[in-house]
């Protein structure tokens, strides 16, 4: 991109680049429906951590054995995960500039995200179902 | 990575102090951005005293003044003197606006006044506009109609069609708002930026055109359109009052629209 005689090259021809990558809108418009679901879902997280917290360990392990709040522990973690990849790529692209360095950080959030959606995963199981 | 700061050949450093002006008695001070590509070396601030008495109340008339009177060598663009033609914008204390609509008593103590951010310098406060205007060119900034060329007939837009077009045809493409919004700072060889996209959304919006879909195609990319995260620093700083964020967000919605 920053070749030494790139000024030769027209500024029209210089900024159509590579041309439009068709795509671009699935990605900000899940960004919005995951921030919506967050919005739901943290609310009931704020309050199982209040009731959480006040719990023997046992009960507390047992309360989230509870389907529905397994589930929803699931969903919270799950989703907020996934809205968190999202927000980290839109700031690599913003601020890292460096091509290997740019590909080095977008691939490893995709690889920290889906290793904790499975830790996440794994973790809820053995409490709901004692596996 | 981004910059947070100047490369060290960009830092600007204490300039040339202008002789006030004798017998002045209500004086405004000056300090304007120098640098010139022939003498090169490190930006300056140059100091100006003016006597507002024998001055016009616009900042782009104490520039005019300037020039005329203390120092000719002082470079930048202007026109029409009324807001129109969008030539003389540059950043006045510490704003992007149009030096010609700026009044001289609207700032506070000392006038500072720079290039606008993140640009090119040709020359003190001449920005290098080919590249935006090769973006303005990539949108495709005019009506495409086929039908008018099969039938002949004239394209017709009634009033509430064309009522749809008022906050976007008033753009006089000044570039004030691009060059205030980080995004365009960070990653201005890809993103449109806002005056680019607001003048995009003026053909999407516009009934007479009958390419929307392609206009739309052309945008549909995570750097020419998303880079846009709403920082509002485009309609803060608009001179013109217009509200470029809007435009983009509608063109967002309408790639949504097509899509579920």
């Amino acid at each position: 991109m920053h070749d030494k005689d790139e000024k030769m090259q027209s500024a029209y021809g210089r900024i159509h680049g590579l041309g439009s990558a068709k795509d671009g809108t699935g990605h900000w418009w899940a960004q919005r429906v995951s921030a919506v679901a967050l919005l739901g879902l943290g609310t009931w997280f704020v309050y199982a951590v209040l009731i959480f917290t006040a719990m023997e360990p046992v009960a507390a392990r047992d309360w989230l054995a509870q389907p529905l709040n397994s589930i929803l522990l699931a969903l919270f973690t799950l989703t907020a995960l996934y809205h968190g990849q999202l927000g980290l790529q839109v700031v690599i692209e913003d601020y890292v500039h460096t091509h290997a360095r740019k590909y080095a950080a977008l691939v490893l959030v995709q690889f920290v995200t889906y290793g904790a959606m499975a830790a996440v995963v794994y973790a809820i199981a053995k409490i709901s179902l004692g596996v | 990575m981004v910059e947070l700061t100047l490369p060290r050949e960009s830092k600007i450093v204490a300039g040339r102090v202008h002789p006030k002006p004798v017998a002045a008695k209500n004086t405004k001070v000056f300090k304007i951005y120098r640098w010139d590509p022939v003498a090169g070396g490190q930006p300056r601030l140059d100091e100006y005293t003016i006597d507002l008495d024998t001055c016009g109340p616009m900042v782009l008339d104490a520039l005019i003044k300037i020039k005329n009177e203390q120092d000719g060598t002082l470079t930048f663009r202007r026109s029409c003197r009324e807001g129109i033609c969008g030539s003389c914008a540059m950043n006045i204390d510490g704003t992007n606006t149009l030096a010609c609509t700026k009044g001289i008593d609207e700032v506070c103590g000392e006038v500072k006044i720079y290039p606008l951010p993140h640009m090119e310098v040709i020359k003190d406060l001449v920005p290098d506009l080919s590249k935006i205007f090769a973006q303005y060119q990539s949108i495709k900034p005019w009506l495409r109609a086929e039908s008018e060329i099969t039938t002949g007939a004239e394209c017709r837009q009634s009033e509430t069609e064309r009522a749809k077009l008022d906050g976007l045809w008033e753009c006089i493409l000044c570039f004030c708002c691009s060059t205030s919004c980080p995004s365009y700072w960070w990653n201005g060889d890809r993103y449109l930026g806002p005056a680019v996209l607001l003048q995009a959304y003026r053909w999407i919006a516009d009934s007479r055109d009958e390419t929307v879909g392609e206009r739309l195609d052309d945008l549909e990319d995570p750097f020419k359109l998303y880079r846009c995260h709403t920082i509002m620093n485009c309609t803060k700083t608009c001179p013109k009052g217009l509200n470029p964020a809007q435009a983009i967000g509608s063109i967002k919605q309408l790639m949504v629209a097509r899509k579920v």
